[in-house]
């Protein structure tokens, strides 16, 4: 095998990498010997390889190390807080979470709605089908023909479901709907004023109700 | 004459008691001892520092550019796996950090101009001076290192590129390739031209130019 100078110099990147075969190789070797130019190219490639695989070449910039460390402990304790952050944010998110709840639930989709007497007593157990009959200005609903309706009620009556009617915020008459309240009125010794107490009553309606 | 004593081997790294040391110090930095990173980068901050200058050319962004790479490496620490050589990584996030740098500054247009060939052209040596030996105070000097870091600058962006990866980094041909993103026929190729290169910058010079004694220099006798 015979190479010429313009062959070895393209092949002299892979002949100091030992990356060149053992024939290619030999050959090389021989024309180095008989040539001065590329043996001069050998050294100095070589030699450049060696200089530039000196750690000493770069430097680093002065002060660079005590800027890293700096950085990193300004890293360090900044995920330090945004793991404590992330903790504190997870239980704001929770707290929020609970009040929305409970704002949901205390809304008119999730709760009964306020009656309109703030002195009514909630009711329980109204069969939800039973027709009643309301007032618009009135605060209670009746069943039809109860004689404690209003004669001014008597006048601007509807007909409605239970349930509807305490959707829109009617108490069950304490009179002809007595079972179905949840506080009774019971009477006190005579010589006081009649009072309300408040009391929880077992369900009376045996189907099921409201 | 012979090919160059070279670091290839992961398999003989791993029975070097640095690279034990260096495997047990990750395991506990992944598992969550995070001040004892700078214990394992400390080592690799120069070649992270210079992967990230071969791209850069300019030592205020060659160390934002490292710095913030090793941010990132500490921030990601958790992914490495070790399918490669831990100071590979590292180099990899630099030169990746230093290349969309200067993919931000468009710095493209700042490259030299005297230096390019075409890759598929042969490159011819233009200086046959004799460089046998390598003067041993050569690195000592701190005007040697800077033309030597001025030459290295002096390369088109692809050949210094792979030069520092493989000849300053002592990245394999592979490792090299996979930082790049390139074939390994490529970094060969783009290697032989930056060796080539260089030599033809430095060989004046360091064949005998940049040694000749000063009139006052220490030892000499101007009188």
């Amino acid at each position: 095998m015979v190479v010429n100078c313009e062959h070895v110099w393209q092949e002299i990147s892979n002949y100091l990498e030992g990356e060149v075969d053992p024939a290619l190789r030999a050959t090389m070797e021989a024309h180095f010997k008989e040539c001065k130019h590329c043996t001069a190219v050998l050294d100095g490639t070589r030699n450049v390889v060696q200089l530039y695989g000196d750690d000493r070449l770069f430097e680093l910039p002065a002060g660079f190390s005590q800027r890293l460390q700096r950085r990193l402990a300004d890293e360090t304790s900044s995920s330090g807080f945004r793991s404590a952050r992330s903790l504190w944010m997870l239980a704001v998110a929770a707290t929020a979470l609970i009040a929305g709840g409970l704002t949901l639930g205390n809304s008119s989709v999730f709760r009964q709605p306020d009656l309109r007497s703030p002195l009514a007593m909630p009711p329980h157990g109204v069969p939800a089908s039973l027709m009643v009959a309301v007032s618009d200005d009135g605060k209670v609903f009746h069943v039809p023909g109860c004689k404690y309706l209003h004669k001014h009620d008597a006048e601007n009556l509807r007909m409605m479901s239970a349930a509807d009617a305490l959707r829109q915020g009617y108490a069950p008459c304490v009179r002809c709907l007595r079972q179905y309240l949840s506080a009774r009125v019971v009477c006190s010794p005579p010589s006081s004023e009649p009072r309300l107490i408040v009391e929880r009553w077992p369900s009376l309606a045996t189907d099921p109700g409201l | 004459m012979g090919s160059l004593p070279r670091r290839t081997s992961i398999q003989v790294e791993t029975a070097d008691p640095a690279a034990v040391r260096e495997q047990h110090l990750l395991r506990r930095v992944q598992a969550g001892e995070k001040k004892l990173f700078y214990e394992l980068v400390k080592p690799y901050q120069g070649r992270v520092y210079s992967a990230a200058f071969a791209v850069l050319r300019n030592e205020a962004d060659a160390e934002d550019a490292a710095q913030e790479a090793i941010l990132k490496a500490f921030t990601h620490i958790k992914q490495f796996r070790a399918e490669a050589r831990f100071s590979t990584w590292l180099i990899q996030i630099a030169v990746n950090e230093a290349l969309m740098r200067r993919r931000r500054a468009h710095s493209e247009i700042m490259e030299p101009i005297g230096e390019r060939q075409e890759e598929d052209g042969n490159y011819t040596p233009r200086d046959f001076a004799d460089w046998r030996e390598i003067p041993s105070e050569a690195l000592e000097r701190k005007e040697i290192r800077q033309k030597l870091a001025e030459a290295v600058a002096m390369l088109t962006q692809k050949y210094r590129e792979v030069f520092i990866l493989r000849d300053v980094q002592q990245l394999s041909i592979e490792e090299s390739a996979e930082v790049l993103g390139i074939s390994r026929a490529s970094v060969k190729t783009r290697l032989l031209r930056a060796r080539l290169m260089l030599r033809d910058m430095l060989a004046p010079g360091l064949s005998g130019a940049w040694f000749a004694r000063l009139p006052f220099e220490k030892g000499s006798k101007p009188w």
